[in-house]
This record gives C-alpha cells, sequence and structure tokens, in this order.
C-alpha cells in the first residue's frame, strides 16, 4: 500500500514557539501550512519566513481561536486554502495566574475555555473535517501539558484543563480506531525554552529547546499511541510524581 | 505575549575566560527586540546586541551591563532563488541559511569555520574564509542592513544610502546600534561537494609557496600548521566547488556533543603535542586529492557541539593575528619560536593568506597578508606573557589582531592597528556598549 503522507497541515495557535519550531520542520519538508492565530503581522512574517525554508503555501488565517462563534465556518476556510486538510495541530493554550485562580472563579473559567473547552471544540470538529482528507493517516494533535498529570498548587487550574484536554483525545482516539482512517494524537511537553516560561529560571537538564519539543510532535503526527510525553523521559518523571502518597507531595512546594 | 523583560544571568563567550552577570533580552521578534533596546536605553554600563556566543573574548559580552540575545530573532524576510539574494533577520544563523539555499543552489559568498552563527555576528565581525583571497570578506557581499539606533529609530543602511554608518556597522562589533535584518548576495554554485587536495609541507618557506602556487588557481585554501615544529611543519589544504554531485546533501546535526569540562590538565603541553603529531602523521599518509560535501570541508568542528568545553573551566584564549607579506614569513617563524620557547602550544594553529581584496569595514580584521590563528588553553599569567611577546612581534611587523577572538588586546596596539579607529568610534551608538570597548576607550 502506498502511503499518502501528510502534506496539508493546519496550525492552531502558529505564533507559539513550539509551534513555529514545529511550522519550519514541516516547511523543510515542502508541506503546505496553514497558520492560526490573533496577529495579523506575526502570522505574516511568519508566512514570509516558511515560504523561504520550502513550505509549499502557508496562508495565515485571523482568527480568535477561544472567542470564535462560527469555529466549523473557519475551519472550511482554512481547509479551501489549503486545497485540502491532513493534519490539524493544536498549540495554543494559556498558563494563566494560578493565585488569581484560587479565589477568582473567572480566572479559573478562563484557563479552562482556553486550554480546554475551545481546545475541544475545535478537535471535535477536526475529527469530522479530517474524514476527507486523501493522505493515508489524517491526524489531530494536540499539545497538553504534563502539568495535566497530577494537580499541583502551583498551577493546578492550568493541570485540570490540560489533563482534561488529554482525556478527551485519548477518548476521542478510542473512537475514531474503531473507524478509521483519522487518529488522534496528545502531546504532553515538560518544560520548553518558549516565550511562555520566559518568566522562569531556565537552567537545568529538563528544559528543552522548542526545536526538541518539535520533533516528538512530528514523530506523534506519523505514529504512536494516543499519549506521547516529550521529552519522552517525562513520562517516567509524572509517573513518579503520580505515586507519590499524599502526605508526602502535600509537604513539597510544586 | 511576554514583553522582551531583561534578566540577571551570567553569560560568556566561547573562551570561556570571562563570566560576568549581565542583564539579558532573549526577544522573539523584531519588535521586542526594538522594546527591549528602548528599555535598555538607561542602562548605565549600556546594552549590546549579541548572538550565539562564538566570539571568543569580550567583544559579545557586557559584564555587569545588558545584552540582548538576538538567536531568537530568526526569520526569513525573502529569498529570490533567481539571483541569490536573501534577506533575513540578524539572529538567523548560517546554519538555517545553508539549509534553504544550498538546495537552491547558491552558497555563502564566503564562511567562517562555524556555521553556529548568526548573520548579525557575522556583519558584526567582517567574518572572512578560506576563500578570502577570492571574495574577501562576507561585508562585500551584504547589500542592506535594517538597524536600530537609539538616537534616530531604525533605518535602513547601505553603501549607498548613510555609507559611512554601513561601513562602521560592517564589523562594527554590534557597537554602531542594534542589527535587526540584513540582505545578502549568495554565490551560486553548482554541487554541494567540494574537490579538495591536502598537500604536506615541512616548512613555513613551503607554506608560503603553496600559498602563492594556490591562490590563483584555487577558490579555497587552508592551512593547519604544527606549532611544535620551529620549521612549521603542516597541512596545506585547497579546494574547488566541484562540477557535479548532489546540490541537495543536507547539513548534518552535530555528532557529538562534549557534556561537560574537561578537566583543566586535559589539555597540556604533551597531549596537545601528541595531537598535533597524530594529526601531522594522519594527514600525511591521507595527503592526496578527494571529494568531500562542504560541511566537511568547511565546519570540521562544528561536528563536536560545545568544543570549546574540552579547555577545562578555565576556558581559553584565541589569538588572531595578521601581518603585511612583506614581513610574513619572519614574522611568523618568530611567532612559532616564541611558542616553542614558552613551551605552550596551540591544539589548532591555522595559517592562510589573506588577497588584495579590499575589506569594506572600518574595523574589518582581514588585510592582504598571512593570517595566524592560536588557541591556548588559559594558565593565567603564563599565557598571557606569550602573548604579549606575540603582541611584540605583530606590532613590530605592522600587523593587527582580531578583536572577535580577543580578551587582552592592549589599547594602543588596537589603536595603531586600526588607523580609522577615531572614524569608527563617532558612529558607536551612544547607548551600546561591550567589554571590549570599554578596554579600547579607557584611558
Amino acid at each position: 500500500m502506498t502511503v499518502v503522507p501528510q502534506r496539508r497541515i493546519a496550525i492552531l495557535g502558529a505564533l507559539s514557539g513550539v509551534a513555529e519550531a514545529t511550522a519550519r520542520r514541516l516547511a523543510a519538508d515542502g508541506a503546505s501550512v496553514a497558520l492560526v492565530g490573533r496577529r495579523a503581522e506575526e502570522l505574516a512574517a511568519l508566512a514570509d519566513d516558511l515560504k523561504v525554508r520550502g513550505a509549499a503555501k502557508a496562508s495565515t488565517h485571523v482568527v480568535d481561536l477561544v472567542d470564535e462563534t462560527d469555529k466549523p465556518a473557519r475551519l472550511a476556510e482554512i481547509q479551501e486554502a489549503l486545497g485540502g486538510l491532513d493534519a490539524i495541530l493544536l498549540f495554543y493554550g494559556v498558563l494563566g495566574d494560578q493565585a488569581k485562580a484560587d479565589t477568582d472563579p473567572g480566572e479559573a473559567y478562563r484557563i479552562i475555555s482556553v486550554n480546554f473547552t475551545s481546545a475541544a471544540e475545535w478537535m471535535t470538529i477536526g475529527a469530522t473535517a479530517l474524514q476527507s482528507s486523501e493522505a493515508s493517516r489524517p491526524v489531530l494533535v494536540a499539545v497538553s501539558s504534563v502539568a495535566g498529570d497530577r494537580g499541583r498548587r502551583s498551577n493546578y487550574v492550568y493541570g485540570a484543563a490540560k489533563g482534561g484536554l488529554a482525556i478527551f483525545m485519548q477518548g476521542l482516539a478510542h473512537r475514531l480506531a474503531a473507524q478509521g482512517p483519522v487518529r488522534a494524537v496528545v502531546v504532553k511537553l515538560g518544560f520548553v525554552k518558549t516565550a511562555m516560561t520566559a518568566h522562569l529560571n531556565r537552567s537545568g537538564p529538563l528544559w528543552a529547546e522548542p526545536d526538541d519539543a518539535a520533533g516528538a510532535i512530528i514523530r506523534a503526527m506519523q505514529t504512536g499511541g494516543p499519549i506521547t510525553y516529550a521529552p519522552w523521559f517525562w513520562r517516567w518523571i509524572m509517573l513518579a510524581i503520580r505515586v507519590t502518597p499524599a502526605q508526602i507531595f502535600n509537604k513539597v512546594n510544586l | 505575549m511576554t514583553a522582551a523583560l531583561f534578566r540577571e544571568r551570567e553569560w560568556q563567550s566561547w573562551g570561556r575566560v570571562v563570566r560576568a552577570p549581565h542583564r539579558v533580552a532573549e526577544p522573539i521578534t523584531r519588535t521586542e527586540a526594538a522594546t527591549a533596546f528602548k528599555e535598555a536605553a538607561t542602562e548605565p554600563r549600556g546594552v549590546l546586541g549579541v548572538g550565539l556566543g562564538r566570539s571568543y573574548g569580550d567583544s559579545n559580552l557586557n559584564p555587569d551591563g545588558a545584552v540582548i540575545d538576538m538567536s531568537r530573532v530568526d526569520r526569513f524576510l525573502a529569498f529570490d532563488r533567481e539571483t541569490g539574494l536573501m534577506r533575513a533577520e540578524a539572529g538567523v544563523s548560517l546554519w538555517d541559511i545553508l539549509a534553504v539555499c544550498v538546495p537552491a543552489g547558491f552558497f555563502l559568498p564566503t564562511t567562517p569555520g562555524a556555521r553556529f552563527v548568526t548573520l548579525g555576528g557575522a556583519i558584526a565581525n567582517d567574518v572572512h574564509g578560506k576563500n578570502h583571497h577570492a571574495a574577501g570578506t562576507i561585508g562585500r557581499h551584504i547589500r542592506r542592513i535594517g538597524i536600530l539606533r537609539s538616537d534616530r529609530d531604525a533605518i535602513e543602511i547601505s553603501a549607498d544610502k548613510e555609507a559611512d554608518l554601513f561601513r562602521a556597522t560592517i564589523g562594527g562589533l554590534g557597537l554602531t546600534g542594534l542589527i535587526l535584518w540584513a540582505e545578502i548576495a549568495l554565490a551560486p554554485i553548482r554541487s554541494a561537494m567540494i574537490s579538495q587536495e591536502t598537500i604536506p609541507f615541512a616548512s613555513l618557506n613551503e607554506f608560503f609557496a603553496l600559498a602563492a602556487d594556490s591562490a590563483e588557481r584555487f577558490e579555497h585554501t587552508v592551512a593547519w600548521i604544527d606549532c611544535f615544529d620551529r620549521r612549521g611543519r603542516g597541512i596545506f589544504s585547497r579546494g574547488d566547488w566541484a562540477d557535479a554531485g548532489s546540490r541537495l546533501a543536507r547539513p548534518r546535526r552535530r555528532g557529538l556533543t562534549v557534556p561537560f569540562d574537561a578537566p583543566g590538565f586535559a589539555l597540556n603541553p604533551v597531549t596537545v603535542k601528541a595531537f598535533n603529531e597524530a594529526y601531522f602523521r594522519y594527514n600525511r599518509r591521507s595527503a592526496g586529492r578527494s571529494t568531500v560535501d562542504y560541511d566537511a570541508f568547511f565546519y570540521p568542528l562544528d561536528a563536536i557541539g560545545g568544543w570549546n568545553r574540552l579547555y577545562g573551566r578555565r576556558g581559553f584564549y584565541q589569538y588572531q593575528s595578521v601581518v603585511p607579506f612583506s614581513d610574513a614569513e619572519e614574522a611568523t617563524g618568530a611567532m612559532l619560536a616564541a611558542i616553542a620557547d614558552a613551551g605552550e602550544g596551540s591544539f589548532l594553529a591555522v595559517l592562510k593568506t589573506f588577497g588584495a581584496k579590499p575589506s569594506p569595514g572600518l574595523l574589518s580584521f582581514p588585510a592582504e597578508g598571512v593570517t595566524l590563528a592560536l588557541d591556548f588553553a588559559n594558565r593565567g599569567e603564563r599565557t598571557l606573557k606569550l602573548m604579549q611577546r606575540l603582541d611584540a612581534i605583530v606590532s613590530a611587523s605592522g600587523g593587527r589582531l582580531y578583536p572577535a577572538k580577543d580578551g587582552r588586546l592592549p589599547p594602543a596596539m588596537f589603536r595603531a592597528g586600526y588607523p580609522e579607529f577615531e572614524t569608527f568610534a563617532r558612529h558607536v551608538d551612544p547607548a551600546c556598549s561591550s567589554g571590549f570597548w570599554k578596554r579600547m576607550i579607557a584611558t
């Protein structure tokens, strides 16, 4: 059987650091990409860059991915711009202000609707849209976080939303596996040196470059189970964190 | 989006001798870089735009001051696949440029021996390569530069537009403002392969004969020299782009990485001498003609990530001089003798002739003559003394040193070697400074 690769790829939240690194790798392989985000000027600069790097096509779509009221229409436009759709990669998210969310339900609601509710909507619509793909294995990829593996005082609302997204993708993968050929994958990222984490002390061996995370995401697009950790060692770190008894965990300030 | 704020950090250059706290901004877009540059206007010790940190000394440091790390402001703006004209942001690396232009049949007009350097850094040091006699420095191929001045905002400069500032910015060590983007004319290639020839030589005299004979016939020439050998034996290498072969060869990813600092004694005179002996013997045996990919020919050291850590925690000095042809053989011989007398030795000593193509920058290093590049493990006073002896030889022959490699050049020697120093100083942005610059203007 000939394998038809994923050539037409929508990137939701294209201005995130990991999204850009991923888009560069896709461009170098000659893919067509639709760049979706809020800031028109930066999207245009990114599109120019990706065309030089080898993208067959780079279209830009200024969309508020959270508040957009007609998501199916926007996805149809993207599909039209690329002449079809073989993969949807969802990168956007917001860390939010946990201290504020401790007492302010508005902040908690915002963190959850950005990271979970709107993402689940896009993935639901995407699963249907990808049915018409000509690729052998059309794929939905959502970027989640290791923060979703155990609730911690420093970011549990963000963690809940990202953990919810992972369960959602796992379930979607389960449903799609029964009907094929569309796959669904969630990639749980550890610490990555992007704008989102610029305020943290980023020294130490756990910090990955955006390009390393991008490599893991591209591998996840092609093969592998519904839940991938990137870099790989986070699977074992998070396993250790999940099984730590609460009596001990509660004494740790994480 | 997070604004580009400055954060306190220890920051070091490739030689790792100077380690000092810096306030560091890591912008991602040109807009963020501009915001950071503006914010830094109040820095008492000034601000410096920096790239991937491959300069060896303190020209890319600003101890106790601010630096703007431009290496993530790295988007391509345009590439004309017909003419080879490319426009890119300052933080784009030569590695990135090659990944794009080689498959399209273009190469850098000239390249230093490392491709993990940024376009902005290549301009700020007006870098040269093995084809200096054919192509001159990279500055000769820069068409336009977008630069941000603290006193004038963002401007575009070229050989026709603000020519003085353009000449100051090429080789200007990042001091004339924050370089945001540049346009470079790439050179067409027929393949991504080089036909090379390596020839052992037994003395400096033979080197000069080989260099003279090769300069007109080969685009690329360079020599490695065994600095433990007073006669100056070495390996001469020359090459041209091959007519046939794949253009699609992708640059390799780094193979090895030096994961930690080697113990300080790893590179001592005995091991370095043994390395030089082995290197000479190996290359003498394998001398002759071969065809290799551009990666192997131009960037042998890039195959080992973090090779600077081989020198251990105390770091190392680079020492690169150029002396005019008139005195070259004598001066080079005297430098080798001084190194041998001191019982020091360089891990990699590189000897090369520079051609007559004038360098465009006011502070460009290359000048017609012979350049010798050396590296010395930092052994404190001993090493500094040896370099002072070398200084005397270089100065007496009317030569000069390369600021990108430097961490201790005496200001008087700098001024004597760079006669346009005063003109250059007038173009320095009032907000910009560096460790190197503070040393040079200290009175």
